[in-house]
C-alpha cells in the first residue's frame, strides 16, 4: 500500500468565491485512517481555513456527513484504504446548500423536523409523582429501530426527490414520526398524519429506497414511509366510506 | 445574525444516470408505461374477439408486424423488472406479523410469486380448457 492518497477536496468561500472549487491535498494513508482523519491532517498540518463539521469520530453525533465519490458517508466511518489508490473526493453532503467548504446548511431539515412531533404526545397529564410508563420489551422493540437516527442528514442527501422539491419532509423527519406512532406511551399518531397525508408528506416519496441504502444506522427510512402512506391510505378510505363519528 | 451567502448547488437533468441505482429507479418508475401499454393491448385483443372472426384476424396480422413484436417484447421485459423489484421492495413497506413474531422479508416475497403462479395457471386453464 502506497504511503499517502489524493484526497480531492471542495471548497468554497463565500466572501470570495462565486462557486465551489476543488483543491488537492495528500494526505497519510494507513489502514486505520479515515477520511476524518484525513481532512483533521489537512486542517492541522496543511491549511488550517479549510472547514468541515465533526465531533466524536465514532458514528454517534451525526455531524460529519460528507459525499464522498459521490456518496453520503460518515466521513469518521468511512476507511481511506477502501478507496487506494485514490484519489478520493470529498464535497459536502448533496441537496444542501454550501456554508462553506465541507459545511451545509441544515436549517431547512431544523425547521421541518418539529413540524411532525418528535416527541411523546399523551391525552393525559399526568405529574412525575404518578410514576413512570412501563413499557414491556416488545413493546421497546417496536420501535426502537427507528429511535436509532442521529440526524446525520445522510438520507437527505441520497434522496434526489428531496433534491428536486426542497418541500418534501423527508425521510429522517417521517422516519422519527414512525418512531413516535409505534411508541405504546405515544398517542399523538393522528396529529402526526394530519401533517405527514399532505402531498410534501409522505406522497412526496417515490420509493427510491436510497435513504434506506445509505443510513450508517440501518433505520430503513424508506420502509417507515410506505408504511405511512399505507396508514394515511387507510384514513383516506376511512374518511370517505364512515360516519364522522365512527372514524 | 450575519447574512451567509450559501452557494445552492444546481441538479443536472441527468442526474439518474450517475449511479446504478438512481437508473434503476428511474427504469422501475418507466416500467409502468409500458405495464399500462400492455394492459391496453390486452382490453384491444378482447374488444377484437367480441366483434368477431374478422376483427380477430385483423388483429392478429398486426400483432404479427415487427413493429408491434418488437415494442411487446420491450414491454414483456419492463414488465419482468417491474414484477421483479416490486416483489422485492414489498417486505419493507409491509410490516406482516404472525401472532408477535415479524414475517421474513424472503417468505413475503416467495408468497408473491407463489400467488402469481396460482393466477397464471388459472388464467392458463382459463384459456385452454
Amino acid at each position: 500500500m502506497a504511503d499517502s492518497i489524493r484526497l480531492e477536496v471542495t471548497r468554497y468561500r463565500p466572501d470570495s468565491d462565486s462557486e465551489p472549487q476543488l483543491q488537492e491535498y495528500d494526505v497519510p494513508l494507513r489502514q486505520e485512517l479515515t477520511v476524518l482523519d484525513g481532512l483533521n491532517h489537512v486542517k492541522n498540518e496543511v491549511d488550517s481555513t479549510l472547514s468541515f463539521r465533526w465531533s466524536c469520530r465514532m458514528g454517534i453525533c451525526g455531524s460529519c456527513g460528507m459525499n464522498v465519490d459521490g456518496e453520503p458517508r460518515l466521513t469518521c466511518a468511512t476507511f481511506l484504504s477502501d478507496y487506494a489508490p485514490g484519489p478520493v473526493r470529498v464535497e459536502p453532503l448533496a441537496n444542501f446548500p454550501v456554508v462553506r467548504d465541507l459545511v451545509v446548511d441544515l436549517y431547512d431539515f431544523m425547521e421541518k423536523l418539529p413540524r411532525v412531533k418528535p416527541w411523546i404526545i399523551r391525552d393525559d397529564d399526568l405529574s412525575v409523582d404518578d410514576g413512570e410508563y412501563l413499557q414491556t420489551p416488545e413493546e421497546l422493540d417496536a420501535y426502537k429501530q427507528f429511535s436509532m437516527c442521529i440526524n446525520c442528514m445522510l438520507c437527505y442527501a441520497a434522496c434526489p426527490v428531496y433534491g428536486l422539491d426542497p418541500d418534501f419532509v423527508g425521510p429522517a423527519a417521517i422516519a422519527l414520526a414512525e418512531r413516535y406512532d409505534l411508541d405504546s406511551r405515544d398517542r399523538g399518531a393522528r396529529e402526526r398524519l394530519d401533517v405527514l397525508i399532505e402531498h410534501e408528506g409522505v406522497w412526496g416519496c417515490t420509493f427510491v429506497g436510497e435513504c434506506t441504502r445509505v443510513c450508517p444506522k440501518h433505520v430503513d427510512p424508506a420502509g417507515a414511509i410506505q408504511r405511512y402512506k399505507v396508514k394515511a391510505a387507510k384514513e383516506s378510505v376511512k374518511a370517505f366510506l364512515l360516519p364522522r363519528g365512527a372514524r | 445574525m450575519t447574512e451567509v451567502r450559501v452557494y445552492r448547488r444546481p441538479i443536472p437533468t441527468w442526474w439518474w444516470v450517475r449511479k446504478r441505482t438512481y437508473f434503476v429507479f428511474v427504469m422501475r418508475e418507466l416500467s409502468s408505461l409500458f405495464v399500462g401499454w400492455l394492459v391496453v393491448y390486452l382490453l384491444m385483443f378482447l374488444w377484437a374477439v367480441g366483434r368477431g372472426e374478422d376483427a380477430y384476424a385483423d388483429f392478429l396480422d398486426g400483432a404479427d408486424s415487427p413493429w408491434v413484436v418488437a415494442l411487446n417484447v420491450v414491454a414483456l421485459l419492463f414488465l419482468a423488472l417491474h414484477v421483479v423489484t416490486w416483489f422485492n421492495l414489498t417486505p419493507q413497506a409491509m410490516d406482516v406479523r404472525m401472532g408477535s413474531r415479524r414475517v421474513p422479508a424472503a417468505a413475503v416475497i416467495a408468497s408473491q410469486y407463489a400467488a402469481l403462479v396460482v393466477v397464471s395457471a388459472f388464467v392458463f386453464w382459463l384459456v385452454t380448457r
